[in-house]
């Protein structure tokens, strides 16, 4: 035995992005969690922090003009913003999603022009895939992308979209070929400022409140050729391989969401006296407290190594995706809605953070794939 | 008698409170005697002052440096007096300027700096000090074991009391170093009408639950009917409400004062670090639960906006 | 010429732990987790800030303490210093603040320096005197407690707010700086600086290296002598009332009894 065993423990700088997103989301995005839920707005004091500390975005590759974070340290971003405000960690988290299809098949140029002012802060990525029709059923979809000489005219409607009208690009799937149904999609990038590109008015949400959800409409939009990213009819494809590694980035937040509801339980149960003696002292309280943090450290755990397949592309990695963001969301269910139990009445109000981060887990069992879609997947590629 | 040298610090050409603490305090370690550094005329009404509060020799020296260069010429001054006097202890204080000029003198002596003493008694072997550490949480006595004792004292240790003495005055020329960063204007800082909150008995603080800059208002108006100087937690001077010469914590001033009124504040340690040695503490918060109330000697649950006004007339009626 | 900017930082116990002291009477460090002194996060931001205004300057955080200290150079490295020296052997156990403004002065002495950048003070001693003795020991002009500095061809210049005035102040090169909680907000380390610092130097020195004998320093060479530490004990609880529309009367009713009206 000793210290020098390295295996299954973070490594120092992994630690240390940790404690240095910990002290900032402290410091810059808590003290507004519960105003951005409240009033429903996008968290900018959380996007100018990140943005002032590099942290908006930092999978983009150093050879762009980013950060270079492995999945691992991206993952960790987004979990310690996710403690502090869920909202606040879709601004990482989908910059990620919008951006890895570029990443992953875009051509040089493209990767050059769209990576750089995501790295920089200036802009941000959305991720056009759902429609109103076609939700899990992705490959229904039915915006279309028609060629006409050296562009493409795009029409339709994408839904659920997130950040949409705040990200100044995104990514958006659309049919190429109607025929060859799924093989027949292709990947673009669209910019905010095409002309026919508007947003529609931002859904009334139960949770993520302060993460703006809105339609993308797409009106003839007559984008170059060159903004297709990857070969035509890769699309799906291109999709598909981007929801494997950010379906971890999904199960990020959930334990970041989870961790934030257990410190808040943790602390108050010393504070709450009840009997004359803190309601911590009594069994039936630790007993949910062992409970929460088992489960908690338990999706940490496949997480971690979920994120770390992510880094190397392992052959089973849609398996440790799935299985990861299905696993951490259910527990983040679970912790949140016990922290609630915790606390109480006081948990039920929205004068305690609790009920916002219960709100917030919801999102997590259903985005990027519902938990049943999750379980399909993981059936499907059993180790 | 053994020689207690006291630094008189002044402003506007009067003696300020915590001098007179100090060589009160000086009488129980032996005789005091006062130093007046760059007071230009008004050093004979300070020395008189002085000598109101025991000090038996008022040492004066002046000259541009003190107010042209940065500390070195006061290090420079109380050196030579200490040295050529063969003084017992130096007392200082604490203030920023005041720890520096004590830090420096005690290295020029070869001495032992005590700094931030909250009380001091003559001992076997010198002056024992009392400092309060870890946001107050614990009780240190010191002594000075080399040297000459070196100590500054914080402001309101002691209530000063008068003890007449001849005040002699002696006028001392220095031979001034240098090297010093020099001083190339001075704003002096614009008077509230106030006591200073270092040195105010009675300070009524305003934090996060003020709300706003405007909701100072109703602090103010508590204080001005106190007589007491205002304050303001680290929330309220981040958000702006307040000036930072207002701060009250581990990062701003340390206030001791008879009486601490803390509205609207819930106590975090930072803000404890800077008020918690003060004799009877007050505090009025909406939150029940606000640590604050560990440490109040009276406490009232509620809304500071109408429990504030409510005060200040029932202080106004009387 | 390379403006040469050392930084001097402590490690300190967590000011939010329930921070004590050891057997010895010396400030307990296995009890509360260390980190480098938030005061010293604004000297570590202001010599940044200055190196990148300047066309040719290197960022030298220096520390003295034990081993963990390394802690506090390694974050101020991932902020974005250049290298880091660190002073550390057992014999300097229980130094005052003379006998660490020796161990300091040599060790900036040694690295050479064009400026010095202290905090105002650290969280833990409070004392705010190591950068006047730094002053004095290296005969250098000292100027303090800025909470505006910068640096101007061969002079610094700053604003000191001190209780009675505010003074603008300024020195020739090299100076020693202090800077206080106001000087400007310390930046968070990049994912870049954190993963960048591992690889930056840190020297490590001992006494010897730095030509001091044990006795000069530690507990022994302490010119103060700690006498007793106790636990300041706990408030009475006092009276807590909820206004139910007389809190006002009620509190002046309990200011009258303690005749503060």
């Amino acid at each position: 035995m000793g210290n020098d065993f390295d295996l299954y423990r973070l490594s120092e700088e992994h630690d240390m992005l940790r404690e240095t997103v910990r002290a900032l989301a402290e410091a810059k995005i808590t003290p507004f969690a519960a105003a951005v839920d409240e009033e429903a707005r996008f968290p900018q004091e959380a996007l100018e922090a990140l943005v002032a500390a590099d942290l908006q975005a930092v999978h983009v590759p150093e050879s762009y003009g980013g950060a270079g974070a492995d999945a691992l340290a991206t993952v960790i971003v987004i979990e310690e913003v996710a403690r502090a405000c869920g909202s606040s960690s879709l601004i990482p988290a989908v910059n990620k999603l919008g951006s890895l299809p570029v990443i992953l098949s875009g051509s040089e140029e493209l990767k050059k022009k769209y990576l750089a002012p995501l790295a920089r802060g200036e802009a941000m990525f959305s991720y056009c895939l759902s429609e109103p029709d076609a939700g899990s059923d992705a490959a229904g979809m039915k915006t279309r992308a028609v060629r006409d000489g050296d562009f493409w005219v795009l029409n339709g409607v994408k839904r659920w979209i997130t950040n949409a009208g705040v990200s100044e690009y995104y990514t958006v799937m659309a049919v190429t070929d109607p025929e060859k149904r799924s093989k027949g999609i292709s990947a673009f990038v669209v910019e905010k400022s095409d002309e026919g590109v508007s947003f529609g008015a931002p859904e009334k949400k139960l949770g993520i409140k302060g993460s703006p959800t809105r339609e993308v409409y797409l009106d003839n939009v007559r984008i170059p050729a060159d903004r297709m990213i990857g070969a035509e009819g890769t699309g799906f494809a291109t999709a598909m391989k981007t929801l494997d590694h950010t379906r971890i980035t999904i199960a990020a937040q959930a334990i970041g969401i989870a961790q934030g509801a257990l410190d808040y339980a943790k602390g108050y149960v010393q504070e709450r006296k009840q009997f004359g003696k803190p309601i911590a002292d009594f069994q039936g309280v630790q007993f949910m407290l062992a409970d929460m943090a088992m489960k908690l450290e338990a999706a940490r755990q496949l997480t971690y190594a979920a994120a770390a397949k992510s880094e190397r592309v392992d052959s089973d990695l849609t398996f440790f995706g799935a299985a990861a963001k299905c696993f951490a969301s259910d527990v983040a269910m679970e912790v949140t809605t016990d922290a609630v139990q915790l606390l109480g009445g006081y948990g039920y109000t929205r004068d305690y953070p609790v009920e916002r981060m219960m709100r917030d887990a919801k999102i997590t069992q259903i985005y990027e794939g519902t938990n049943q879609v999750q379980r399909i997947v993981m059936a499907r590629n059993l180790p | 008698m053994a020689e207690i040298l006291v630094l008189v610090d002044h402003a506007d050409g009067a003696v300020r409170k915590p001098a007179l603490e100090l060589l009160t305090l000086a009488r129980r370690l032996g005789e005091p005697s006062a130093v007046v550094l760059g007071a230009g005329e008004a050093a004979a009404s300070i020395a008189a002052t002085a000598g109101e509060y025991g000090a038996a020799t008022v040492y004066v020296a002046d000259g541009a440096e003190f107010a042209d260069q940065l500390v070195v010429p006061k290090v420079d001054a109380l050196t030579q007096i200490a040295q050529d006097k063969g003084v017992a202890a130096v007392l200082v204080t604490s203030s920023g300027e005041g720890k520096e000029v004590a830090a420096r003198v005690a290295l020029r002596l070869g001495s032992g700096l005590i700094t931030d003493a909250v009380e001091l008694e003559a001992g076997d072997s010198g002056p024992v000090a009392t400092q309060s550490v870890f946001a107050a949480s614990y009780q240190v006595k010191s002594t000075v074991s080399h040297g000459v004792p070196v100590i500054t004292v914080k402001p309101n240790s002691a209530a000063p009391e008068a003890a007449p003495a001849a005040g002699t005055v002696e006028n001392v020329t220095v031979a001034f170093t240098g090297n010093a960063a020099k001083v190339v204007s001075r704003t002096p800082r614009v008077s509230t009408g106030r006591p200073e909150l270092t040195e105010s008995a009675i300070v009524v603080s305003g934090g996060r639950g003020v709300g706003a800059a405007e909701g100072f208002g109703v602090v103010e108006k508590l204080a001005d009917s106190l007589g007491a100087a205002v304050g303001a937690s680290r929330a309220a001077v981040d958000a702006g409400w307040y000036p930072h010469s207002n701060q009250v914590g581990q990062t701003g001033k340390q206030v001791s004062p008879q009486l601490y009124v803390a509205a609207g504040i819930s106590g975090a340690i930072q803000h404890r670090a800077g008020m918690q040695t003060s004799k009877t503490i007050v505090a009025v918060n909406k939150d029940p639960e606000a640590p604050i109330f560990d440490l109040v000697d009276y406490g009232v649950v509620g809304d500071l906006f109408a429990v504030l006004p409510q005060l200040t007339d029932e202080i106004g009626a009387r | 010429m390379t403006l040469r900017i050392a930084v001097c930082v402590k490690y300190v116990p967590d000011a939010t732990g329930d921070r004590g002291f050891a057997d010895d009477l010396t400030v307990d460090r296995d009890e509360v987790d260390g980190l480098l002194s938030e005061l010293d996060e604004y000297a570590v931001e202001q010599a940044l800030r200055i190196s990148e205004e300047s066309d040719d300057a290197e960022v030298t955080v220096i520390t003295v303490g034990p081993d963990d200290a390394k802690d506090a150079l390694r974050k101020a490295l991932s902020m974005g210093a250049d290298k880091a020296v660190h002073v550390n052997d057992d014999d300097i156990h229980g130094s005052d603040v003379i006998g660490t403004s020796a161990i300091v002065a040599k060790a900036l002495e040694k690295t050479g320096f064009d400026l010095v950048i202290c905090g105002m003070a650290s969280t833990d001693g409070t004392m705010g005197v190591l950068p006047a003795l730094l002053a004095e020991r290296l005969n250098l002009p000292q100027v303090t407690l800025l909470s505006e500095v910068s640096v101007e061809g061969e002079l610094v210049k700053g604003r000191r707010d001190g209780d009675a005035a505010t003074e603008l102040l300024e020195a020739p090169l090299p100076a020693v700086v202090s800077v206080t909680d106001q000087s400007g907000e310390a930046r968070y380390p990049s994912f870049k600086g954190i993963m960048a610092a591992k690889k930056k130097p840190v020297e490590e020195l001992d006494l010897d290296d730095l030509g001091i004998d044990a006795d000069e320093v530690g507990l022994a060479g302490s010119w103060t002598q700690v006498g007793e530490v106790t636990a300041r004990p706990p408030r009475t609880a006092g009276t807590i009332v909820t206004d139910e529309g007389d809190g006002g009367k009620q509190l002046a009713a309990f200011l009258s009894s303690q005749k503060f009206i």
